[in-house]
């Protein structure tokens, strides 16, 4: 039996967590990813199978559908990402391909991302520092995506003051960096 | 410059990366009579109007849909902008 301690995408064996004066910084590695996209003409199948997998139907265009366990967000034209607690659905990519069979692609996405949630009543004030995007104006359930420290990443409102993003795993140093750099100068 | 995109609305077009000229929508049949005279100019040849012009777009930094934007290259004005898969659509060229 092997004896190995799984990392974070910031290669501890904890989240990392940064706090600053009205804003925290978590890294939160235990959510499962997988991406969905519909089939050339296989919109109402996909709509039906997800919506008996997930309780609750895709979003539209930039927004998101809470479906406790399942979090679903729009990232572009007839294309999701579906995410759950990693402890319960680590097999999410196989569950979802089941569910919606040849009407859709599904891709493993959960080690190609790092997410970190910024949460406090000064996230904007760094936010609007890093990115384009006007997080002030951003409603919850909201999903949108910009460049942060030369990044696509997913910005995804969960509350008017808690912010989650994804960016690619393999830049976490990176993004991480980015956010504590600007939350150092900002506030 | 701005970039109205069809779904998102009002974009900056540092979010974007662009092709070229919207006509590489129309790739040639590799089996028609003269197909290597056709990819010769579909690869090659170009107009390069002062004036409006059709071109791709592709929101790297977005939804990473492509676009056809209609935009004027003497004042920069766009004045129309559509999903590429439409475009591509409505000439028959998707299944």
């Amino acid at each position: 039996m092997h004896d190995m301690i799984a990392l974070t995408a910031l290669g501890a064996a904890s989240a990392q967590v940064d706090t600053f004066d009205g804003l925290r910084i978590a890294e939160c590695p235990y959510w499962a990813l997988a991406s969905l996209a519909t089939r050339s003409g296989h919109g109402a199948e996909i709509a039906d199978a997800a919506q008996t997998f997930l309780g609750a139907p895709l979003p539209g265009v930039g927004l998101c559908a809470d479906a406790v366990p399942f979090h679903a967000f729009w990232t572009g034209p007839d294309r999701w990402m579906i995410e759950a607690p990693h402890d319960s659905h680590e097999d999410l990519a196989a569950r979802l391909k089941a569910a919606v069979g040849d009407a859709g692609s599904v891709t493993e996405q959960t080690d190609g991302w790092v997410r970190f949630d910024a949460t406090g009543a000064r996230c904007h004030d760094v936010l609007e520092r890093l990115c384009n995007a006007d997080t002030r104006r951003m409603n919850p359930g909201t999903v949108t995506q910009s460049r942060i420290e030369h990044l696509g990443c997913f910005l995804i409102c969960r509350a008017s003051e808690h912010f989650s993003l994804y960016g690619p795993r393999s830049s976490a140093h990176s993004l991480h960096h980015a956010l504590v750099t600007a939350a150092t100068s900002a506030l | 410059m701005i970039i109205h995109h069809p779904l998102l609305g009002p974009r900056d077009a540092q979010e974007f990366t662009y092709l070229g000229d919207a006509s590489l929508i129309d790739r040639p049949d590799w089996q028609a009579e003269h197909a290597v005279d056709r990819f010769h100019d579909y690869l090659y040849l170009r107009d390069n109007p002062a004036g409006e012009h059709r071109e791709l777009w592709f929101h790297e930094v977005g939804d990473r849909s492509w676009l056809v934007v209609t935009r004027n290259t003497l004042t920069h004005e766009i004045t129309s902008v559509e999903l590429a898969r439409d475009v591509a659509r409505s000439r028959g060229r998707s299944k």
